[in-house]
């Protein structure tokens, strides 16, 4: 550890240095704002040359990253390493994770770097300052996953988990935690390679006692790590489902869909949608009743309404029962179909059309009418040009149909949608066709029956 | 390999289970059984370093080889002496006669310490009870010329040269009467002994040492010396570092410690500034009270007709160029031994910015001729490419457009190269300069650690890339014949912007704007502040071009082309001021 007193000291100790960084809103970053801050803090005085070439550096750093000119980018760290001596305190403790960053992102890409060269830099930046040693540890690991090099990352992160140093601070608490689950989820990809070769002995097979009990007891360990982290607000995908994926494994169903109600409910973590859909393939699994399926999309409905799960979502309401739920129904087809996305989605075309038309012969011209206003003035154009008309018709006869039908429902006959693909003569469709233009002039919304 | 150190590590080895620990140089531990390095260093696992007893161990290390540690007793000011005695060294090494060190310099130092009340003298500044009458006698009488003890001095050479014994001559003379006592107490917050009272001296007329001031030095022996370095020279040399300025304490003796106040005196992370370093040179000179400097003769480099001569070569303009700018000299009387020659005793001490004048010089004689209002010249420019063309064989007029294309590509890639190696710079010494003995092994690990990294990424740097430092040269830019893309103008004529009448040849430009109408009417000599945009194109590269040459801010040059415009339109401003305000004034 190179710094113990500096570090322990704190981030505020001489004269010298006044903390000068900005930080506005979401992300955003002013670079010249930042150097009149800096004027303003030292009093006008002019900024040290040392002060102005080190940035100069940091800046023909960051260009040559971009420019992938990493033999550059590697000239110019040479130089820019000695901004850890800085004489402003403030700024040599935001060195070593700059340098950091910046490093290992030449030695990642640099042609003559190779894994020797990273784990030694990184072994290194991690004993430069204390307070990144894990995060860097953590990244260092990611690199050799990436490299495809399981057992020293796991060494790593083993390495990583049993390192203490100083309090206990909750960020680094979480990172430990983070540290955890990716050695947990390390263990999950052992475990589901041995699940495969269980999968592949035969249950007399000699060496199946031995290896299923390796499976089992891999999976102990690994939920142990995983769990200390998903209960912390996060999102946390993969490490979710491979948790629930050993729970399910070993027929702990309540614990799964426990976890799973935690992620997908509880108010502290971000919004993800995620969380619902695998909550929802949860309870497909289980054959959970319909109602609690239609909660749980209704959530992700909110979310993302151009989800195809929608298309799910709708079969399950129009099979409800309930009058809500089917009016629901109408309304997230309308919904999914307002995306740019799906304009071309036939499956659901052809649920609208049915749809619609159910609804019409079921006297509910109400719920169409009131879907259709917000769409009027531009779904036509969205949805319904003439030049849609002839290059769906190019493309996907049967879709055409879909959306001719539908076409013909919401505007009336006079469409012009609908009357090329009517003009179209079709040998195959023509029935089909004959049958939308009746029901068209029966339901059509344009012209009620009075 | 310290197996005793090693010993309180107690795990098993992974690969062969033996515990059996020795330690690598990284401070590892390796399996002495099967030589497998851990990954675990003795600094993680030594669960007693702790930050505080670490400090108790230091602190009572320190008492016991305090002598050891502590280096040699010296003060501040022999600290300013070995760097200069360095950067005499490296002048001389850049050429410039011997005499500079051991006579002018040496002298300047000696009459620097006498002023300042640090030695050679009756009571120095370190005794408590001074009696200042005793000096003021004693001042009175030394006039620069009857003085004889002290120029006889020069064959002494500078104390610090030859190690620890010879600090003989300054050393022995200076009764500096600090206590031992008093020394323990303040060597804990510097390495000098008077580093902390130094730091916190102010004394009303005294012109304290700093480092900047030892390049004011140096200039005023060069200015002394009538050396060929003009001051911007002198900086970029310094920039370059063929010239110790920046950790120039980095060589000093190994005996020499420095921390804590010594940081702030000693420690420099700007490069220095040409205005500034011009005000110190004056102000030193001045404290000195130096009697007139050698005269400034039309023979001498820092006389502007030869340093026009200078940077007419550098910028690749024609050589009949010339004569013009020697006509303006003539006309504005700057070339006269009394305007040129520094004297800090005269009543408004004033120095000459030979370099920033030589080129104002050729500015002004560029807008004689082609006016420079981004249209004039380029009509010019037609003229000279039509007559290059139908005549090749003669001497080609001089076209200003060729030129700026030329000059601008060259111009460009020069100071990006310049910012690219401002950018590689690397400021931090050695030897790492630290508070306290506290920070002392922090501040070397930090080193190691800079050192080690380093060393790392070098393996990634092309090593063709980095060529080693280049040699030091008066001149930035090269022209010559032979280069085809960079054509080289020297040796064309002026002819397309020259008209002749009778016997004396005109400019065919007959405009001529002034770049400042107003001057203030305080001694502050400031003029009107450069706003860039309010100038035309041409003008605006010119002074970029020649303001990176000198390193000087644009404005500086600007100001200093003002100042000859007002002395070569002296009655002009006066009769404009009056009459109009018209921008543009005749000329002839």
């Amino acid at each position: 550890m190179s710094d113990f007193s500096e570090e322990l000291k704190g981030p505020v100790t001489d004269d010298e240095e006044v903390e000068t960084s900005v930080r506005s809103g979401a992300g955003m970053h002013f670079p010249w704002l930042q150097t009149y801050v800096e004027t303003v803090a030292i009093g006008g005085k002019r900024k040290k040359d040392f002060a102005q070439t080190t940035s100069a550096c940091l800046s023909f750093i960051q260009e040559a990253l971009l420019k992938h000119q990493w033999q550059q980018a590697a000239e110019y760290m040479y130089s820019y390493f000695q901004t850890l001596e800085d004489s402003d305190s403030y700024k040599r403790q935001a060195a070593p994770e700059i340098i950091w960053k910046l490093g290992s992102e030449i030695l990642f890409y640099h042609p003559k770097s190779n894994m020797e060269t990273f784990n030694t830099f990184a072994d290194r930046m991690k004993n430069i300052g204390v307070m990144n040693y894990l995060k860097i540890s953590l990244q260092h690991a990611l690199y050799l996953l990436h490299h495809g090099m399981l057992k020293d990352a796991k060494r790593n992160l083993s390495e990583a988990e049993t390192w203490r140093h100083g309090e206990n601070t909750s960020s680094r608490e979480i990172l430990i935690n983070l540290i955890q689950a990716y050695k947990g989820l390390l263990q999950y990809y052992t475990w589901s390679k041995k699940k495969m070769e269980l999968s592949k002995l035969d249950k007399d097979d000699y060496a199946y006692n031995a290896v299923a009990q390796d499976v089992f007891n891999h999976s102990w360990k690994t939920s142990a790590n995983i769990s200390a982290l998903i209960k912390i607000p996060g999102v946390w995908d993969p490490f979710v489902k491979s948790y629930v994926e050993m729970l399910e494994f070993y027929g702990d169903r309540d614990g799964a869909q426990e976890v799973l109600t935690n992620y997908a409910y509880d108010e502290k973590f971000p919004s993800n949608p995620n969380a619902h859909i695998y909550l929802y393939n949860f309870l497909k699994r289980q054959k959970a009743p319909r109602s609690k399926l239609i909660s749980v999309l209704k959530i992700l409905y909110q979310i993302v309404p151009s989800h195809k799960l929608m298309l799910e979502f709708h079969t399950l309401l129009r099979k409800s029962e309930k009058e809500e739920h089917r009016k629901l129904g109408l309304e997230v087809l309308f919904g999914v179909l307002d995306f740019a996305g799906c304009t071309k989605n036939i499956t659901a075309w052809k649920y609208l059309a049915k749809y619609l038309k159910n609804i019409l012969m079921g006297n509910h011209l109400a719920w169409v009418q009131e879907e259709w206003n917000s769409r009027k003035n531009w779904w036509p154009g969205f949805h319904f040009s003439y030049f849609w008309a002839k290059s769906d018709w190019k493309e996907d006869t049967a879709l055409a149909c879909e959306k001719a039908f539908v076409a013909g429902l919401l505007l009336g006959k006079g469409c012009r949608y609908f009357r090329y693909i009517l003009k179209q003569d079709h040998q195959i469709l023509g029935k089909k066709i004959k049958r939308m233009k009746r029901s068209v002039k029966k339901y059509s919304i344009v012209n009620p029956r009075l | 390999m310290d197996l005793e150190e090693a010993e309180e590590f107690k795990e098993r080895c992974t690969q062969c289970a033996a515990v059996s620990w020795g330690l690598t140089d990284e401070g590892k531990y390796y399996c002495t059984n099967c030589h497998n390095v851990t990954e675990r260093s003795q600094e993680v696992t030594s669960t007693d370093l702790i930050p505080n007893t670490q400090i108790k161990a230091l602190n009572r290390g320190l008492k016991k080889k305090s002598n050891t540690e502590k280096g040699w007793d010296w003060y501040v000011c022999e600290g300013f002496q070995y760097i200069l005695y360095q950067q005499a060294e490296a002048l001389k090494n850049l050429g410039v006669g011997p005499e500079l060190k051991n006579d002018v310099l040496h002298n300047f130092w000696k009459r620097y310490l006498q002023k300042s009340k640090q030695a050679y003298c009756k009571n120095p500044v370190y005794t408590t009870g001074r009696k200042p009458t005793v000096l003021e006698d004693n001042l009175s009488q030394s006039d620069w010329a009857s003085e004889p003890e002290l120029l006889s001095d020069v064959s002494c050479p500078p104390f610090l040269e030859s190690g620890a014994e010879s600090q003989s001559d300054i050393h022995t003379r200076k009764p500096f009467p600090i206590s031992k006592a008093s020394q323990s107490e303040t060597s804990v917050c510097s390495g000098s002994l008077d580093g902390v009272e130094y730091s916190q001296r102010k004394e009303k007329g005294i012109v304290k040492m700093t480092v900047p001031r030892t390049l004011a030095f140096c200039y005023l022996s060069l200015l002394w010396q009538r050396e060929a370095i003009t001051l911007s020279d002198l900086l970029r040399f310094v920039e370059e570092n063929h010239i110790p300025y920046i950790n120039a304490f980095q060589h000093f003796p190994e005996q020499m410690k420095l921390y804590g106040r010594d940081r702030g005196i000693f420690g420099i992370e700007s490069w220095p500034d040409y205005e500034d370093i011009y005000k110190k040179t004056i102000e030193v000179g001045t404290f000195l009270d130096l009697p007139r400097f050698p005269d400034i003769t039309e023979d001498c480099y820092l006389h502007p007709n030869i340093l026009c001569m200078k940077y007419l070569m550098e910028v690749n303009l024609p050589d009949e160029m010339h004569s013009l700018t020697c006509h303006v000299v003539k006309m504005t009387g700057m070339g006269e031994v009394d305007f040129l020659t520094f004297d800090p005793i005269a009543k408004m001490a004033k120095t000459v910015k030979y370099d920033v004048q030589a080129v104002a010089i050729i500015v002004v004689v560029l807008k004689l001729l082609f006016l420079l209002d981004d249209n004039f010249e380029w009509s010019l420019s037609n003229l000279a490419e039509k007559h290059n063309e139908k005549n090749k064989k003669d001497k080609p007029w001089f076209d200003f457009r060729k030129w700026y294309q030329i000059m601008k590509k060259a111009f460009d890639e020069k100071k990006q190269k310049w910012e690219e190696a401002r950018a590689k710079y690397l400021w931090k010494s050695e030897k790492p300069l630290y508070y306290s003995f506290i920070d002392k092994p922090v501040a070397y690990k930090k080193r190691e650690m800079v050192v080690n990294l380093q060393k790392q990424f070098s393996t990634l740097v092309d090593s063709t890339a980095t060529a080693g430092k280049k040699s030091p040269s008066s001149f930035q830019f090269n022209w010559t014949e032979e280069d085809t893309d960079r054509t080289c103008f020297h040796g064309h004529s002026l002819q397309g912007v020259l008209k002749e009448k009778g016997q004396s040849l005109l400019t065919k430009n007959s405009l001529y704007w002034l770049s400042t109408q107003k001057f203030c009417r305080c001694y502050c000599t400031h003029v009107t502040t450069y706003e860039e945009s309010n100038y035309s194109l041409s003008y605006q590269f010119i002074l970029n071009l020649f303001s990176f040459l000198l390193r000087i801010k644009t404005s500086l040059l600007h100001e200093e082309v003002s100042l000859v415009e007002k002395k070569l339109f002296e009655k002009k401003y006066s009769v404009t001021r009056k009459k109009s305000r018209s921008k543009k004034v005749r000329r002839h």
